[in-house]
């Protein structure tokens, strides 16, 4: 008889190999729903993975979807740590997109030098604003936070469709849903030039760096660590969990804002529908994944941006709506839970025994 | 007149949102949280669709959408309960895949329509004035979740398993020491979240649009998962909360047919809002009176010293 | 022809049992004759609970057999256990909160068909409680019960289920003397009837009392078993730690200062709805140990968490140094120089998943000398930590390790090491010993003594009264939320103080 039996505390090589069978067992379980789709397997996965690895373009492609997965995974994977579940990225980011908008088309300086930077913060304000609501329902009046922020996601994209196929709507876009170009100033910056790699890289990579200074270097990041690890705990120690929450909801919708904010000014280059085909959902899976360290999201982060590429080639060759995408993420994320469960457990052969979890995390007996 | 038209279809509305609701609070009374009641719906409403399709035989629809729903939650039972997953995290992920599958295995069904239930009105009940027009004219599926009601009710507190399911949620320990098999009881109540979601589902792309979209729930397995909290685990509130938002859901459908000169996209945020507001009234009602959730929701169990 | 002797009740024979890291059973043998009520006597962590869980098919025994009545028997889950007749009643109660007492007694009825009769179950419980003495209202809901009552249901639910083997997990724990009388006075009626008892236990004077024969446990060994009532306590001891008597700690005549920690007329609401704290008046001068003595449930929470900023009184004014702190947060309490060693070191006190570093600096992370500014630097927290370790004797596998991995000495080690290391004028100190071994309760003694050599004022609130007895210069009784009485050591004596907690007053004052 075989069974499972509770380790004292997860194997050492979990941290490593976890994740990476989970990718592999995820993609393989969505061979068979490839199958179910009629749709062969092999071209899907062949398309999937040749399209962002498969040239230049394709890597910078890659990075163009990574911006965006970056900022939505730090999103998530702050509050994470305190325990707390931003779900509503998405729409901290059609939020950030609308300010960002509001500043190119409807104020003097979206056509000056400071267009861009104006822009940038405009849509970082929104996004926290767009959090906070949840944060203060959280910190004051103890309501879930998942549910709420997760709700707001669906009211910022009737916000978004209220304005575009209202009074922001475009005259000389015959009837399509979207709003006016942002003029040329309000255009984020492209990097390297023949790509659509925009300066927005360089505010993710310095926003993953940020948040991993403020979790290991200062105090705020200690209380979160402890807050995260015992909110009793904190609690006795004197720190203040109402004002941790809405600091750091706060700054979890800033830079989800800051990525929608990116993707309209750089990426669209307008309001419109569609400007994020899940990444606010997606950036759950890049922090869970990068098992909340900052550091690691821009690894993971990439890693998904490529399968969005890919998606994206198959929607076009093979047919498949981008919901694919999702799909395969679902499966890798199931695979990645199944896998850092079972990395807590080991198989005994023969008459098991049942095990008490080691003396290490209770009393003796 | 208008507000008979606007009572009936609150029923109609709040149907699926009632059997997901339901579903979900066996499930969280059990201690287990599903957050995957939003991909277990689009799940149901693709099966549910197809099958009636193919079949012609919309009862062969509801059956494949209880089937889908509950086999999708079982994913997640197997996750939480025997691997002790966060569960938060794998509900999220059952949310996004059944959103994605469904959509990726629907995309050949966009446009094609289906006929569900026909509507049956109850005979001699459909003509009491007022509440016959309101309550007993619609389709069968909607009279089975009237009897949900009262069964589920009926279940949770006047039988035995019904008493071993309140003690899992609570204290498994207890429950464990008394001889229930925590896990067993587990299952089952997931299973039950996944086929009254599945149903829910299917209620909405075969009776209320007979048509499939992808991501056609449009948030309704979210606002179930708060409805749970209003309805305090109580299947009665859960049936009140669930018409109520059928109600405010109806209403705003209602007036843009009607014409009111209020913008779309405003009045379609209100069932949104609606629910943001409940889930806050709720969590300071169950804070002032000390009811709260299941004591155990969403802590894995392990037997322990 | 001579009649073999019945087999006895309950024997197990050679039961072994592993943990990760400990050995907690190795090969114990046990005998219970049907009639006899016999204790299982150690010290915390002697493994007379895993001993018992293993009978009651909590968990499976490495090696080892047990026979119920003569025929061997497995368990797999307490299910098999139950079904041979077997019942406990845990230190924790296996009772459902929110149920209703005749609710929990159902659900551990096996296989009564699928519908509940609520009412049915309501009168046969009262005619069985009426029985047995076991006072309770069967419609209760069991959060509403008080913890002598809730004991009493436990033991309800093993008669209901037709126990007589009947196991009781340290059952005096949570009662007053009187109480536990009562308690022996329901055991004696049950064994007459013919089951067999087993009474875990730590207290030597209950054995005598209750008991027919003891076996003593040490460190997972069986040391011996011998008559209960022939055997003197001494003996007991020395069979249960090895040596003749637990501790000599000195305790210099008291010198105390000024008043470092003043209670006033306090007023503290209840989780329950209903005041947990009546009106107390105390006050701990420097220098000195104030012990407040009470059965667990009669405000000592409360009380606690009023002091320590956890809880906002009602009514009535705390002061600190004379610094009127009533209502202040943690954060002002730490920082007016009160120390707070928590009732729970696990739940409260630690960070699990942090370092030992960063939990020795989980109150004074705000000090200038562990950063500039928003900034911490781990060197100087680092640094910290290991000073600290090294004063306080902490054993961990450096300071980053994770402060789970320690064990409960050194984890109570290293939440003193961080709450002293802060030269308090006050420490608040709920329950510092408890679960520990010997050693370790010896070590958190001394630390405290030092603490009142320095100048400090320990206010000790603690179940064990022989702790209060050894360490506090002046003990405040709490029962009910009251004071029953403050009296300087040596002017009670025992009897007088358990009289106490049972809730009668102090005649003169």
């Amino acid at each position: 008889m075989i069974r499972l039996e509770r380790r004292a505390s997860p194997a050492p090589w979990a941290a490593g190999a976890v994740p990476v069978v989970a990718i592999l067992a995820g993609l393989a379980a969505g061979a068979g729903l490839f199958a179910l789709a009629g749709v062969s397997p092999l071209a899907a996965y062949a398309g999937l993975l040749s399209d962002p690895f498969g040239s230049v373009f394709g890597w910078s492609e890659t990075t163009v979807k990574a911006i965006p997965l970056i900022l939505t995974g730090l999103a998530v994977l702050l509050p994470a740590r305190m325990r707390l579940w931003n779900i509503g990225a998405e729409g901290q980011l059609q939020c950030g997109a609308i300010a960002a908008t509001w500043v190119a088309l409807w104020t003097p300086l979206g056509r000056t030098a400071g267009a861009v930077p104006a822009l940038l913060v405009a849509g970082m304000a929104a996004g926290a604003v767009w959090c906070l609501v949840p944060a203060a329902l959280r910190a004051w009046l103890a309501v879930n936070e998942t549910i709420t922020t997760l709700l707001m996601n669906y009211i910022a994209v009737l916000l978004v469709s209220f304005l575009i196929y209202g009074s922001w709507k475009d005259p000389q876009s015959l009837g399509f849903p979207l709003s006016p170009p942002f003029p040329a100033a309000s255009r984020l910056w492209v990097l390297l030039p023949g790509t659509r790699v925009h300066a927005g890289l360089l505010l993710a990579l310095a926003a993953s760096a940020a948040v991993w200074l403020i979790l290991a270097r200062t105090r705020w990041g200690f209380e979160i660590r402890v807050i995260g690890d015992n909110p009793q705990a904190a609690r006795y120690a004197g720190i203040s969990l109402a004002r941790n929450i809405v600091l750091t909801m706060g700054l979890a919708g800033a830079l989800a804002g800051l990525a929608g904010a990116g993707e309209a000014s750089a990426i669209a280059g307008r309001l419109q529908q569609g400007l994020s085909p899940g990444y606010g959902y997606t950036g759950i899976i890049v922090a869970w994944l990068a098992r909340l360290n900052p550091l690691g999201a821009v690894l993971v982060a990439f890693l998904l941006g490529a399968l969005f590429l890919g998606g994206d080639g198959l929607q076009i060759s093979l047919g498949l709506p981008i919901a694919v995408v999702n799909m395969l993420q679902g499966l890798v994320f199931f695979c990645v839970l199944g896998g850092e469960a079972l990395a807590g457990y080991r198989l005994v052969l023969g008459r098991g025994r049942v095990a008490a979890p080691g003396p290490a995390l209770q009393e003796p007996p | 007149m208008f507000a008979l038209a606007v009572l009936a279809a609150a029923v109609r509305a709040g149907t699926p949102v009632l059997l997901a609701t339901l579903g979900e609070l066996f499930a969280e009374r059990s201690g287990i949280l599903n957050l995957g009641v939003e991909g277990m719906m689009l799940v149901g409403a693709l099966a549910g669709f197809v099958a009636t399709v193919q079949t012609g035989n919309p009862w062969l629809g509801a059956l494949a959408a209880g089937a889908a729903g509950g086999g999708l939650s079982l994913i997640h039972a197997v996750l939480c309960i025997t691997l002790r997953a966060n569960q938060v995290a794998s509900g999220l992920a059952l949310t996004i895949f059944g959103t994605g599958l469904s959509a990726a295995l629907g995309r050949k069904f966009v446009g094609v329509p289906a006929s569900g239930f026909p509507p049956e009105p109850v005979p001699g009940l459909a003509r009491i004035p007022v509440l016959g027009a309101v309550l007993f004219q619609h389709d069968p599926l909607v009279y089975l979740s009237y009897l949900l009601v009262p069964a589920a009710w009926f279940a949770l507190y006047r039988t035995r398993w019904g008493l071993e399911v309140r003690a899992v949620g609570e204290h498994p320990e207890a429950a464990d020491a008394a001889g229930t098999s925590v896990a067993g009881v587990r299952y089952v109540c997931v299973a039950i979240g996944g086929v009254l979601a599945g149903l829910g589902g299917a209620f909405l792309s075969t009776a209320y649009t007979g048509m499939w979209i992808e991501n056609m729930t449009a948030g309704r397995g979210w606002i179930a998962v708060a409805l749970v909290i209003f309805a305090t685990w109580d299947p009665l509130r859960a049936a009140a909360g669930a018409y109520l938002f059928g109600g405010v859901n109806a209403l705003q459908l209602n007036l843009q047919a009607a014409g009111a000169r209020l913008p779309v996209y405003l009045l379609l945020m209100t069932p949104y809002v609606f629910t943001i507001l409940v889930l806050v009234f709720a969590t300071r009602e169950t804070a002032r009176k000390r009811l709260g959730a299941p004591a155990a929701l969403s802590v894995p169990y392990t037997r322990s010293g | 022809m001579s009649a073999s002797p019945p087999p006895p009740h309950v024997e197990m024979r050679g039961v072994t049992k592993r943990f990760p890291g400990v050995l907690a059973n190795d090969g114990v043998d046990l005998q219970v004759a049907p009639g006899e009520i016999h204790a299982l006597l150690g010290e915390n962590g002697a493994g007379k609970s895993t001993l018992m869980k293993i009978l009651y098919g909590f968990y499976r025994p490495d090696a080892g057999e047990i026979r119920i009545r003569g025929a061997p028997r497995r368990f797999r889950t307490p299910r098999d256990a139950v079904r041979c007749g077997i019942g406990m009643v845990f230190q924790q109660f296996m009772l459902v909160p929110s149920l209703s007492v005749a609710e929990n007694v159902l659900l551990s009825l096996p296989g009564a068909g699928w519908r509940i009769d609520e009412p049915k179950a309501v009168r046969e419980l009262a005619a069985q409680a009426a029985r047995y003495g076991l006072a309770v209202d069967p419609r209760a809901r069991v959060w509403q019960l008080g913890v002598g009552e809730q004991q009493r249901v436990e033991i309800l639910k093993l008669l209901a289920r037709g126990a007589d083997v009947m196991i009781l997990d340290e059952p005096t724990s949570v009662l007053t003397p009187q109480e536990a009388q009562a308690l022996f006075a329901t055991l004696r009626r049950l064994a007459a009837e013919g089951r067999a008892l087993i009474l875990i236990t730590h207290k030597l004077h209950e054995v005598a009392a209750v008991a027919d024969r003891v076996t003593v446990l040490r460190h997972g060994r069986r040391v011996g078993t011998v008559p209960a009532r022939g055997t003197p306590p001494v003996e007991l001891a020395r069979m249960m730690v090895g040596r003749e008597t637990l501790e000599r700690v000195v305790r210099e005549p008291a010198a105390p200062g000024e008043e470092a920690l003043g209670i006033a007329d306090l007023w503290v609401m209840g989780d329950r709805g209903v005041p947990a704290v009546r009106g107390v008046s105390l006050s701990a001068r420097a220098g000195e140990i104030v012990g407040v003595a009470g059965v667990a449930g009669n405000g000592q929470r409360e009380l606690g968490e009023a002091v320590a900023g956890l809880r906002r009184p009602l009514r009535g004014r705390v002061r600190l140094a004379g610094r009127d702190v009533t209502g202040a947060s943690p954060l002002e309490m730490i920082a007016g120089g009160l120390s707070h060693i928590p009732e729970d070191r696990m739940g409260t006190g630690v960070a699990p998943r942090l370092s030992v570093a960063d939990n020795l600096t989980l109150k004074s992370y705000r000090d200038a000398r562990f950063g500039r500014g928003p900034f911490l630097d781990p060197r100087a927290v680092a640094a910290h930590a290991r000073e600290l370790a090294a004063a306080f004797d902490i054993r961990a596998a450096g300071v980053d390790a994770p402060a789970g991995t320690l064990s409960g000495g050194n984890l109570q080690r290293l939440i003193l090491a961080r709450e002293i290391s802060a030269r308090p004028r006050a420490i608040l100190a709920f329950h510092p010993t408890r679960g520990l071994d010997v050693g370790a309760t010896e070590a958190v003694h001394r630390l405290l003594l030092d603490q009142r050599r320095a100048g400090a004022a320990v206010l000790l609130i603690s179940e064990d009264l022989d702790e209060i007895l050894l360490l506090a210069d002046r003990i405040a009784v709490l029962s009910g939320g009251e004071l029953a009485a403050v009296v300087s050591a040596g002017e009670a004596s025992v009897e007088e103080i358990g009289l106490m907690m049972g809730g009668s007053r102090r005649a003169a004052s």
